[in-house]
């Protein structure tokens, strides 16, 4: 059995044809140190600005907005703790340490916001509703004059719900609070502006849209006086010193380019449907997140009385590549955050699965699961304690 | 990050199903990483003559499940009382350190089963 299906593109994504080629210059002759005054250095540092442009264009930003980081993670990292510290971030002097943020980002966002409330910071987290989404009340209510941050992401990970990121960068803006926004699930599979999107802060990461792993954008509103990350050399304007990933680089505005005349997704969110459709088909599965306002490629569900990590174990003997939210499949006692912030009960949260398609997926790949998966659910029924047939 | 024994377990597990004709009945959940096993033993003169499982868990839970049925199967229930998630986990050449709590599950369902058939036969052990 050497076939296999990868249905897991939100995890990461194989490198586009683009990318590499964007990569390859700067992984052979191309070697220079953007900082160098020789050619391939001057080579070198064109190769990131030209990147920066690119990438600013993608967004709606100007070049010097955009800043390259390590990973989408360093970038939320690095906007979160930069905001709530008053003191080093100019436009937030006169403000406070209040942060208001959702039940369901991502670990990168909620443990950076956990290591701040350990130094001094309190955190507003929102709730969601069944689908995921925050009520927009809530979060006018829970701004106070000390807030000096609201961070929300724009798309979720898990259940691909979208969330009303303009919506909510309105009532920021009213109320002269700064608006970070975790993109990396949206950059590359919807569009993003950060003008329509109200954002002051938005970060992204290569790998989930054909880039290169380990590259990072942190896009930081003109007027932001960003603190440096990593002191050291002059590169990313002194904000983020260290030698530049200058290959990843390309790689990732490459990768971004490609995707979005790749947008929108239909044929992306067909497949998606088709999985939809197909496993709803199997008695006491579920559809998790928003029906409508989901990134196209993310087709998430809960199937009762079985458990997420053997699933994955069965799906892997077909050469099936998924992801699950239960708590065994991650190594953590409970199941995922954002499953149990929609509601689910512990045992059917345990019962979660992920296939998030791409652009190199194809209908053979969509037919392949629907008929391997309800075998594997009744298998997995069958031993269940928790299963009975009624 | 699962042996081949695991896995093997996993992929064919022994002892799936129930006993209609139990007498000694085990279930016990880790309500906190969400694993549930149900045990059906048929004990005669103290000898565990038949077993079955059912295991809602990740692969080490139904792998550990479907080992320790195999372990106890046939033994005294004095001995089966031996049986800890450590011989369980050795006899499937190790689990993953963060899948060592998922093997208690085994242990403690089987010994509960032989405490249901010891209070429905009066008897201590
Ligand atoms: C919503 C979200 N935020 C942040 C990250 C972290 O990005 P990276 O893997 O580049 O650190 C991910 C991906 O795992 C993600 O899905
Ligand atoms: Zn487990």
């Amino acid at each position: 059995m050497n076939k296999t299906v990868y249905l897991d593109n939100a995890a990461t994504t194989r490198l586009s044809d683009a990318a590499f080629e964007a990569m390859l210059p700067y992984l052979t002759d191309g070697y220079g140190n953007p900082s160098s005054i020789y050619s391939i250095g001057r080579e070198a540092k064109n190769a990131i600005e030209n990147a920066r442009n690119t990438v600013a264009k993608a967004i709606g930003a100007s070049p010097e907005e955009i800043f390259f980081t390590g990973s989408g993670t360093e970038s939320d990292n690095w906007a979160i703790k930069s905001a709530a510290n008053a003191a080093l971030f100019a436009a937030n002097a006169k403000k406070g340490r209040h942060i208001i943020s959702s039940a369901i980002e991502h670990p990168a966002v909620l443990n950076s916001l956990k290591n701040l409330e350990k130094n001094g910071c309190e955190v507003t987290y929102l709730g969601v509703d069944k689908h995921g989404q925050i009520d927009l009340d809530e979060l006018r209510r829970a701004i106070r004059s000390d807030t000096a941050l609201i961070t929300v992401m724009t798309a979720n990970n898990e259940i691909g719900t979208i969330l009303p990121i303009s919506e909510i960068g309105k009532i920021a803006k009213q109320h002269g609070v700064l608006l970070h926004t975790d993109a990396v699930q949206a950059v590359g599979h919807i569009p993003v502006d950060v003008g329509e999107m109200n954002v002051d802060l938005l970060s992204f990461s290569g790998h989930k849209f054909g880039g290169a792993k380990g590259v990072g954008v942190l896009y930081a509103k003109k007027g932001l006086l960003l603190p440096p990350l990593l002191h050291g050399g002059e590169q990313e304007r002194g904000r983020r010193a260290g030698t530049e990933n200058v290959a990843g680089i390309a790689s990732l505005a490459a990768a971004l380019d490609a995707a979005l005349t790749r947008l929108p997704l239909s044929g992306v969110e067909q497949m998606r449907n088709r999985l939809r459709d197909g496993l709803l088909q199997i008695p006491r599965s579920h559809f998790t997140g928003d029906p409508t306002n989901r990134l196209p490629g993310i087709a998430s569900f809960v199937f009762e009385a079985i458990e997420g990590e053997s699933m994955l174990l069965m799906l892997d003997q077909c050469g099936i590549c998924a992801s699950s939210g239960s708590a065994c499949s991650s190594g953590a006692l409970d199941p995922s955050h954002v499953l149990l912030a929609i509601g689910l009960p512990h045992e059917i949260a345990h019962g979660s699965l992920r296939l998030s398609v791409g652009t190199d997926n194809t209908d053979e790949d969509i037919s392949y699961v629907l008929e391997k998966m309800p075998g594997i659910v009744a298998r997995l029924r069958s031993m269940s304690p928790l299963w009975n047939e009624s | 990050m699962y042996s081949d024994k695991v896995m093997e377990h996993f992929t064919n597990p022994r002892n799936i199903g129930e006993l209609p004709d139990a007498n000694g009945v085990g279930e016990v959940g880790n309500s906190k990483c969400g694993d549930i096993m149900k045990v059906f033993m048929k004990i005669e003169d103290d000898v565990i003559v038949d077993i079955r499982f059912k295991t809602f868990g990740c692969g080490a839970a139904v792998a550990t499940s479907s080992m320790a049925t195999e372990l106890v199967k046939g033994k005294t229930i004095e001995e089966a009382m031996k049986v800890t998630n450590k011989s369980v986990a050795e006899a499937l050449d190790g689990l993953p350190a963060i899948k060592m709590h998922c093997s208690l599950l085994a242990e403690e369902a089987i010994k509960a089963a032989i405490q249901n058939y010891c209070e429905r036969e009066n008897k201590v052990l």
